[in-house]
C-alpha cells in the first residue's frame, strides 16, 4: 500500500484525484508489482514460527514417511507367530531372520519393491524385539509400524469422504440459503441423532456377507468401504463448520465489495470464498483425523474394528490394557502402542492449533 | 446462522457467542452462581439415587461372567445360568460337589424298577418352599408339565423326552388338532399306498397322540411299536380304538396302517373347546404319575441310565405353582415376568433370591426353611456379572471377589503356578465342523488328511496353555463308563516323541490326499475356516492353517465372522470348516453322539449315515447299560472313521478360587454347589494348601480368619 | 420462546419416528435372529418361541405392533379387546417391550434400572470435565506462554490424544494398584465411582480447557477488562465478574455434543469398570440381536441428545439474555 499512497500524496492533495492516463498507468504498472501476501504463504510463515507446531509437522512427517516405507526397515514380520509362553520384554539386540512377502497380510508392488531393496540392503538382518513381543511372540515394533499403515489409511479414507460429502453438502447449503437450507439442515440434525453404532454393526455384516465379492469383482478390500463408511459419519459435522463459514462469508464486507467492484461469480468463489473456507476446512480435517483414530480404536475395543491378522494401533491398545494387572504387567504392550497413538494424535492436534492460529484471518500478518 | 445450533461443532463455539462477546451488561452473577451450583447439586441428586440401595459385602462374591437370561429353571440354558439355579432349586436328586453322585435331594430315596424304565422317587415330608408351603409330588408333576407344554418354549425340553410320550407332548399342536384332518393329509402324511401311509416328522407327534391307548397303559410309546394297535383320544377322557396298525417305525418317519376316515373321524370328534382339557387329558398318558402327596412315579419310554442324573439337572427343578397362579391373578397380562420378581419368587433350594439388579449381582441369602438349611454355611452371596476377562480378574486379585471362572490366556503360565488355579478336564470338546455336502471335503480321505495335520499339541502347549488334553475324538476326555475310539493315527505317549507321531501322521494325510488325486495339495481349492471372532480362535485357526499348508500344500483362508452371522452360515451350511465346541450336558455320552444323527438339529455337517443312526436308535433301546454303552462306541468308531468333525481337544476347567474357600471341587462338568461352600479357618487353610502339590506359588486368602462352618458343626461339610 | 419449543417438539417426534423406522427395519435385515444358539433349538420350540414375541408376522405387522397400540392379535392388550397374555402395549402407550435376552425384565424395567447409574455416572464425569476444564482452560489463559500454560495444555491435548479405555488403564494402574486408593471396578459406593467419572470426563476437560482458554485470551485482550484492571477492580474479581463469561458461553454450547460423547463414551468405561449402566446394553443388544432393547437404547439415546441440545439452547439464552431463541 505505501508505495502507491507515497504516489498520490508527491502529487499534491489538490490534483489527488485528477490523475492524467500516464499517472493512470503508472499506477496500474504499480499496482501490479504490488504482491499481497497470499494466505498460505502467510500462514507457512507463522507455522514455521511456531516451534511447536513445527516440531510436530516434522513428527508427522517422520511417522508418515516411516508407515508409508515399513517394508524397508528391517523389522521381524509383524504377523508370524512365534508361539511363546508368555511375551517377551524389550530387547536391544540385532538378529538374523527376514522373511518375505507369504509373512504378511498385503503387499502392494511398490511395497514388494521396497521389501526387495530391504534384502539387498540388509540381507537377513533384522531388529531384535527392540520394544518386546505380544502374548504370540510377534514383534511389537513392528507391529506399530505397520499397524501405523492401517490406522493411517483408515483415518485418511474417513477424512478424505468426509471431506467431499462434507464440503458439498455444507457450501451448497449455506450458498443456496433459505428453506432449502433449513431443510438441509434440520436433516443433518435428525441423522446426529441416529446411533451411528448400529449403522456401523449393520455394515460390518453386510461387508463380511459380500466380502468375496468385493475383493474377487472389484479388488476392494472390504475394510477400506468400512472406512469410508465411518467417514459417511463424520460428514456431518464438517457440513455444519463448511455451512457456517459460507454463510457469514456471504455477509461479510469484502465480499460484497468484491461484487460492488463487478467481480465475476467464479472469481468470488475461487479467490474469495474457497481460500477462506478452505482454511477452516483444513483445521477441522486435522481435528477429524484423531477423532477418527480415536474411533477405530473405540471400535476395535467392541471386537468390530480392523480384523486381524491386520493390526490397527487401536487394536494394539486394546491389547495392551489386557495386560494390566498385579499378577504381571507386561508394561510394553500398554505403553508403547499408546506412546505411539498419544504422540501422533497429540501432534496432529498440535498442528491443528498452529494452523489454526496461523490461518486465522484476525491475526494475519503478525 | 438463524437461530441456535443443535450441536455446535466441538472446539468451535457457535457463532452468535463471539458476535455478543464484548458488548452489553455482564449477566447478573447469580446467574452464574445458579447454573454452576444448579449443575453441582443435579449431579449430587442422580448420585444419590443411583447409589441408594448400598448392599453390605456378602460373606462370599462370585463372578458369574454375564447377567443370567432368566430365574426360571425350565427355559433357561448355560452355565451362569445353572450356577444360579443350582443354589436356589433343588430338584429330586443332588449331586455329591466332587464325584456328582446322586444325593439325596428333594428326594430322599428312589427305587428303579427290574426293567429300568420305572422310577419310584420318595420325597421327604419334611421339605418346604421358601415361604413355607409344603412341598409335595404334584409339585413335579406341575413343573414338568410346564416344562414339556410347548407354550413354555423350554429350550431343554427334549432333555425331558425319554418319559414316557413327553416328546408327543410337547409337539403336540393344538392348531393341527384343531385343524383336523387338513394337517394329516395335505402337510404331513404321504400315501404309500391305499390305506397305507407314511407321516413325516412334524406329523409325528400327532401320530403319537393318535396312537394313545387308553386301557393298557403305558401308552404311547408302546403303542406305537411296530404291529401295535391305533388308539385315539375322542372327546374329552375316552381314548377309543382306531382302525389301524403301525408297520414301520423310524426316526425320521411312522408307517402306519390306517383308515383314512378313520382318522379324519377320530380328529374331528377330538376337537375340543378349551386347550386346557385337552392338555390336562393330553397329559394323563405321559409317563408322570403322582401316587400320593410324597411319591412321585416316572415311566420312560426305554431304559435311560442317565435319568436319575437328569432330575438333578435346572430344567428338571420344580416351580411353586401357587405363586406363579398368583402372580397370574394380580397381573393378568404381565404375570411371566412378575412371578420371578425378588419379592415374589418361592424356591426350594438352599438360597432364596433377595435382590437382582440387572448387569451388577444377584443377592443370594440363606434360605432357613431348607431342609439341609443346618449344612449351609454360606448366609449371603453376591453372583457378580462381570463380562470383561481383564476386569474380572483385577475385581479377584483386589479381594473383591473370591470366585472367577475364565481368564485370559496371557496369563495361564504365570496362573498356573499359583495355589488358586487348578484346571482339570472338563467335559467338551473343541472341534471343526466339516461341511461334507462340499467338495473337496465330501471326501473322506480329504478329511482324514486334514485332520491327521492337525498339531494339536502346539495348539493345546502354545495357545490355549491350560493343560487342555490333545483329542482324536468327538467325545472328551473322562465321561464315565466309556472307552472312547479315537480316529486312526499314529500312536503316542510312552517314550513317543510327539514330533515323530505328527510326522507319521503328516505322512499318512500326504499319502491319503494323493491318493484322493490331490498330491502336494495339487487341484485343491482353497478351504475357508469359519471362526466366531475372538482372539483365541484365530490364533488356532492360524496354526492350523499354517500346518495344512505346509505339510499338505492345502491354501487355507480365515474368515471371521460375528457372533450371530457365524451361527447362521453354520445352520445354513454356508462354510467349509467352521469353529465349533460342544459341552456336554450331563455325564454320559449320548450328550455327544445324539448330534451326529441324520439331520438332527445340531448336526450341521450334511452328514449321515444309516450305521451311525442304527446304532444309536439301538443304544437308544438297550437295557443293558454296558451293551449300551459298547453300541455308542461302535457308533463313534463309524463317526471317527467318517470324520465329519475334526476333533482338536478336550476343555479344561479355568477357575480362580480364594483358597480359603471350602467346599469347592474341581469336576468333570465344572458345576459347583454353592450349598456346600464355607470358609475355612486358618488351620484348615494350611492344611489344605500343604495338600496342594509343592512349589506352588503362595497367594493371599482373604475372609474371615475363624473360617464360617454350618450351624450342623464342621464335620457337616462335604469332603 | 414457545412456539420456539413448539416447533422443535415437532421436529423431534419428526427425528425419534426416523431413528425407530431406520433403526426397526435395519436391525432386521442383519443376519441372525435373537434365538439363535449354539445349541439348535428343537423346529417346534423354536416356532414356539418366535409366535411368542410374533416374529413370526410379517415384517410390516411387527413395525406397527412395535409403533403400537395397535389392535394386532388376539393376546393384545385387554384395553383394546385382546386377552391380555400379551402385555406388549407398544411405543406409543410408553411401552417398550419385553427384552428378549434378559427374559425376567420388560425393556422399561431394564432402562428404569440401568439410567440412573449411567446418568450419575455421566453428570459426575461433566462436573469434572468443568471443574477441570474451566480450572485448566483459566489458569492456562492467565499464564500465557509460561510453563503452566504449556504443561496444562499438553496434559489438556493429551486427554484427547488417548483412547478413553487406556486411560482408564492407566488410572487403574496409578491408583488401584501402585497407590490403592479405589476400588479396581465395581458399583455401590462413591469410591467406585471416581476413577470412571474421571477417566470418562478426561477427554472433555481437555476440549472444554482449550475452549476456555481461547475464550479467556479473547476476552482479556479487550480494552475494558483492561479499564477494570485500572480502575482497581481485584484480579479475581475481574476474572468472575468478566472475564469468565467468555468461557463460560463457547462452553455452554459444547455440553450438547459433550452430553452426546459422554453416554457413548460410557459404554466403553462402563465395560471396563463393570459398571451396571445403559452403556454395556447399547451394544450387547445389538449382538445379542435383542430386538426390543436395542431400540429402547436406541430411542432412549436419541431422546436424551435431542433434549439435552434443547437444554443447552434454552440455557443459553437464560445466561444470556441478549440471545433470542428462534428457528425458522
Amino acid at each position: 500500500m505505501s508505495e502507491l499512497h507515497k504516489t498520490a500524496e508527491t502529487r499534491g492533495s489538490d490534483l489527488r484525484w485528477q490523475l492524467s492516463d500516464a499517472d493512470l498507468e503508472e499506477l496500474f504498472r504499480q499496482s501490479k508489482r504490488i504482491k499481497g501476501e497470499s494466505l498460505g504463504r502467510d500462514a507457512w510463515r507463522r507455522v514455521r514460527r511456531n516451534r511447536p507446531a513445527f516440531a510436530a509437522l516434522v513428527f508427522l512427517a517422520l511417522v508418515a514417511f516411516g508407515s508409508l516405507l515399513a517394508p524397508l526397515w528391517p523389522l521381524p514380520s509383524p504377523m508370524v507367530l512365534d508361539l511363546q509362553d508368555e511375551p517377551q520384554p524389550p530387547e536391544w539386540v540385532l538378529a538374523r531372520g527376514g522373511w518375505d512377502a507369504k509373512d504378511i497380510w498385503d503387499l502392494n508392488p511398490l511395497d514388494s519393491a521396497l521389501l526387495q531393496v530391504r534384502a539387498s540392503v540388509f540381507g537377513d538382518l533384522q531388529t531384535g524385539h527392540w520394544l518386546g513381543t505380544d502374548s504370540k511372540g510377534r514383534d511389537l515394533l513392528s507391529r506399530i509400524v505397520w499397524g501405523s499403515r492401517i490406522s493411517i489409511q483408515v483415518a485418511l479414507a474417513a477424512t478424505l469422504c468426509s471431506l467431499i460429502v462434507g464440503v458439498t453438502y455444507g457450501a451448497f447449503s449455506g450458498l443456496v440459503g433459505g428453506r432449502i437450507d433449513n431443510l438441509m439442515m434440520r436433516f443433518v440434525d435428525v441423522l446426529y441423532s441416529i446411533p451411528f453404532i448400529f449403522v456401523v454393526i449393520f455394515l460390518i455384516t453386510i461387508l463380511n456377507e459380500y466380502r468375496a465379492v468385493l475383493v474377487d469383482d472389484y479388488g476392494i478390500e472390504h475394510i477400506t468401504v468400512f472406512y469410508f463408511v465411518i467417514g459417511l459419519i463424520y460428514w456431518l459435522t464438517m457440513a455444519r463448520v463448511v455451512r457456517g463459514q459460507v454463510l457469514s462469508l456471504k455477509e461479510s464486507e469484502f465480499l460484497a465489495a468484491a461484487r460492488v467492484l463487478g467481480a465475476s461469480t467464479p472469481r468470488i468463489l475461487f479467490r474469495h470464498i474457497v481460500p477462506n473456507v478452505l482454511s477452516i476446512v483444513i483445521v477441522y480435517l486435522t481435528l477429524t483425523v484423531p477423532a477418527v483414530m480415536l474411533f477405530e480404536a473405540f471400535l476395535s475395543f467392541l471386537g468390530l474394528g480392523v480384523e486381524p491378522p491386520k493390526v490397527s494401533w487401536g487394536l494394539l491398545a486394546v491389547d495392551g490394557i489386557e495386560a494390566i494387572n498385579p499378577i504381571k504387567t507386561f508394561w510394553w504392550l500398554v505403553f508403547a502402542p499408546a506412546l505411539a497413538m498419544g504422540s501422533t494424535l497429540l501432534a496432529l492436534n498440535v498442528v491443528g492449533d498452529g494452523l489454526r492460529d496461523a490461518l486465522d484471518p484476525k491475526l494475519r500478518g503478525k | 446462522m438463524p437461530g441456535v445450533s443443535v450441536t455446535p461443532p466441538p472446539l468451535s463455539p457457535p457463532s452468535h457467542a463471539r458476535r455478543l462477546r464484548t458488548v452489553g451488561p455482564a449477566p447478573g452473577r447469580w446467574r452464574r452462581w445458579a447454573a454452576l451450583a444448579g449443575l453441582a447439586l443435579v449431579a449430587a441428586f442422580f448420585v444419590r439415587i443411583a447409589l441408594a440401595a448400598r448392599l453390605s459385602r456378602a460373606d462370599l462374591v462370585i463372578n458369574n461372567g454375564t447377567e443370567i437370561a432368566s430365574l426360571d429353571p425350565a427355559t433357561v440354558t448355560g452355565v451362569p445360568e445353572g450356577r444360579v439355579m443350582r443354589a436356589i432349586f433343588e430338584g429330586l436328586v443332588a449331586k455329591h460337589p466332587r464325584t456328582l453322585a446322586p444325593l439325596p435331594g428333594m428326594a430322599e430315596r428312589w427305587e428303579l424298577s427290574p426293567d429300568g424304565r420305572t422310577y419310584t422317587f420318595h420325597l421327604r415330608p419334611s421339605n418346604r418352599w421358601s415361604n413355607g408351603d409344603a412341598f409335595t409330588a404334584h409339585d413335579f408333576h406341575f413343573s414338568w408339565e410346564r416344562l414339556l407344554r410347548p407354550m413354555t418354549a423350554a429350550e431343554y425340553a427334549y432333555l425331558a423326552w425319554s418319559i414316557l410320550g413327553a416328546e408327543a407332548y410337547t409337539l403336540l399342536d393344538p392348531d393341527d388338532l384343531y385343524a383336523g384332518t387338513e394337517a394329516l393329509t395335505s402337510v404331513a402324511l404321504e400315501q404309500l399306498a391305499p390305506g397305507r401311509v407314511r407321516l413325516a416328522p412334524t406329523a409325528f407327534a400327532l401320530a403319537h397322540a393318535v396312537g394313545a391307548a387308553p386301557g393298557d397303559r403305558p401308552a404311547v410309546g408302546a403303542a406305537l411299536d411296530v404291529g401295535a394297535p391305533l388308539w385315539t383320544l375322542a372327546g374329552r377322557a375316552a381314548p377309543s380304538p382306531l382302525a389301524g396298525r403301525v408297520l414301520a417305525r423310524g426316526d425320521a418317519h411312522v408307517e402306519l396302517e390306517v383308515d383314512e376316515n378313520a382318522v379324519r373321524n377320530a380328529l374331528a370328534a377330538g376337537r375340543l373347546a378349551n386347550d386346557e382339557d385337552w392338555r390336562a387329558t393330553a397329559f394323563s398318558f405321559v409317563g408322570v404319575r403322582v401316587i400320593d402327596d410324597y411319591t412321585l412315579e416316572v415311566e420312560l419310554h426305554s431304559p435311560t441310565p442317565y435319568f436319575l442324573g437328569l432330575t438333578g439337572f435346572y430344567p428338571f427343578f420344580p416351580v411353586h405353582r401357587g405363586s406363579i397362579e398368583r402372580a397370574r391373578e394380580e397381573f393378568p397380562s404381565t404375570w411371566q415376568v412378575e412371578w420371578l420378581d425378588p419379592s415374589r419368587l418361592v424356591t426350594n433350594g438352599p438360597f432364596r433370591v433377595s435382590e437382582r439388579r440387572i448387569n451388577d449381582r444377584i443377592r443370594l441369602v440363606k434360605n432357613e426353611r431348607y431342609w439341609d438349611a443346618e449344612r449351609v454355611a454360606m448366609r449371603s452371596i453376591d453372583v457378580l456379572a462381570v463380562e470383561s476377562y481383564v476386569t474380572m480378574l483385577n475385581l479377584y486379585l483386589t479381594g473383591e471377589v473370591d470366585w472367577i471362572d475364565r481368564i485370559a490366556s496371557n496369563l495361564v503360565p504365570r496362573l498356573l503356578k499359583r495355589q488358586d488355579f487348578q484346571p482339570e478336564p472338563y467335559l467338551g470338546t473343541y472341534f471343526y465342523r466339516v461341511n461334507v455336502t462340499r467338495p473337496p471335503l465330501n471326501d473322506v480321505r480329504v478329511r482324514r488328511a486334514l485332520a491327521l495335520a492337525i498339531p494339536r499339541l502346539d495348539v493345546v502347549e502354545k495357545i490355549v496353555k491350560a493343560g487342555q488334553l490333545p483329542n482324536f475324538s468327538m467325545m472328551p476326555h473322562g465321561v464315565t463308563g466309556y472307552a472312547k475310539p479315537e480316529m486312526e493315527h499314529a500312536p503316542r505317549g510312552s517314550g513317543i516323541a510327539e514330533a515323530d507321531a505328527f510326522r507319521r501322521d503328516c505322512d499318512e494325510a500326504r499319502r491319503l490326499l494323493a491318493e484322493a488325486g490331490f498330491a502336494g495339495g495339487a487341484g485343491l481349492r482353497t478351504i475357508v475356516i469359519n471362526y466366531n471372532t475372538s482372539e483365541a480362535h484365530r490364533d488356532i485357526a492360524e496354526v492350523l492353517a499354517a500346518s495344512w499348508k505346509n505339510e499338505l500344500g492345502i491354501d487355507v483362508k480365515l474368515e471371521n465372522q460375528e457372533w450371530k452371522v457365524y451361527l447362521d452360515t453354520q445352520r445354513t451350511l454356508d462354510f467349509d470348516l467352521s469353529r465349533s465346541a460342544w459341552i456336554g450336558d450331563y455325564d454320559d455320552p449320548n450328550t455327544f453322539s445324539e448330534l451326529w444323527v441324520t439331520g438332527g438339529d445340531n448336526n450341521r455337517t450334511g452328514w449321515g449315515d444309516e450305521r451311525y443312526d442304527d446304532l444309536i436308535h439301538r443304544a437308544a433301546r438297550e437295557a443293558d447299560p454296558k451293551e449300551r454303552m459298547r453300541l455308542l462306541v461302535q457308533a463313534e468308531e463309524v463317526l471317527m472313521e467318517e470324520l465329519p468333525i475334526l476333533p482338536i481337544y478336550t476343555y479344561v476347567t479355568q477357575n480362580v478360587v480364594n483358597p480359603r474357600l471350602g467346599g469347592f471341587y474341581e469336576n468333570s462338568r465344572d458345576e459347583h454347589f454353592m450349598k456346600w461352600f464355607y470358609w475355612r479357618d486358618d488351620a484348615e487353610l494350611e492344611e489344605f494348601r500343604s495338600s496342594l502339590p509343592a512349589g506352588l506359588e503362595r497367594v493371599p486368602a482373604p475372609g474371615p480368619t475363624e473360617g464360617q462352618y454350618p450351624p450342623a458343626g464342621r464335620d457337616a461339610v462335604v469332603r | 420462546m414457545l412456539g420456539f419449543l413448539a416447533r422443535r417438539f415437532v421436529w423431534f417426534l419428526l427425528t425419534v419416528w426416523v431413528v425407530v423406522t431406520v433403526s426397526f427395519f435395519l436391525m432386521r435385515a442383519v443376519r441372525g435372529g435373537p434365538f439363535s444358539n449354539e445349541r439348535s433349538l428343537h423346529p417346534a420350540i423354536e416356532a414356539n418361541l418366535q409366535a411368542r414375541y410374533h416374529l413370526d408376522w410379517p415384517l410390516w405387522k411387527q413395525y406397527l405392533q412395535y409403533l403400537g397400540p395397535f389392535e394386532l392379535s388376539d393376546t393384545g392388550p385387554e384395553a383394546l379387546g385382546g386377552d391380555g397374555t400379551d402385555r406388549f402395549g407398544g411405543l406409543l402407550a410408553g411401552d417398550l417391550g419385553p427384552s428378549f435376552k434378559y427374559r425376567d425384565f420388560s425393556v422399561n424395567d431394564i432402562i428404569r434400572q440401568s439410567l440412573p447409574i449411567s446418568v450419575a455416572l455421566g453428570s459426575l464425569a461433566l462436573v469434572f470435565a468443568l471443574v477441570l476444564g474451566l480450572g485448566a482452560g483459566i489458569l492456562s489463559a492467565l499464564y500465557r506462554g509460561r510453563g503452566a500454560d504449556v504443561w496444562i495444555r499438553l496434559a489438556a491435548t493429551l486427554g484427547i490424544a488417548l483412547p478413553n479405555f487406556v486411560i482408564a488403564s492407566f488410572l487403574i494402574l496409578a491408583f488401584v494398584f501402585v497407590l490403592p486408593l479405589f476400588p479396581v471396578a465395581g458399583w455401590g459406593t462413591l469410591a467406585h465411582l471416581v476413577l470412571p467419572s474421571f477417566a470418562l470426563g478426561a477427554p472433555f476437560a481437555a476440549y472444554i480447557s482449550r475452549l476456555t482458554r481461547t475464550g479467556m485470551l479473547e476476552v482479556l485482550s479487550n480494552d475494558y477488562i483492561r479499564t477494570a484492571h485500572a480502575k482497581g477492580v481485584p484480579p479475581l474479581r475481574v476474572l468472575w465478574r468478566h472475564a469468565l463469561k467468555g468461557g463460560l458461553l463457547p462452553v455452554v454450547s459444547y455440553l450438547g455434543p459433550a452430553t452426546a460423547g459422554i453416554l457413548t463414551g460410557s459404554l466403553v468405561i462402563e465395560k471396563v469398570f463393570a459398571i451396571p449402566g445403559t452403556g454395556s446394553h447399547f451394544v450387547n443388544s445389538a449382538l445379542n440381536r435383542d430386538y426390543t432393547l436395542a431400540m429402547g437404547v436406541t430411542i432412549l439415546y436419541t431422546v436424551l441428545v435431542y433434549g439435552l441440545n434443547l437444554v443447552v439452547d434454552v440455557a443459553y439464552s437464560v445466561l444470556d439474555p441478549r440471545i433470542e431463541l428462534e428457528d425458522a
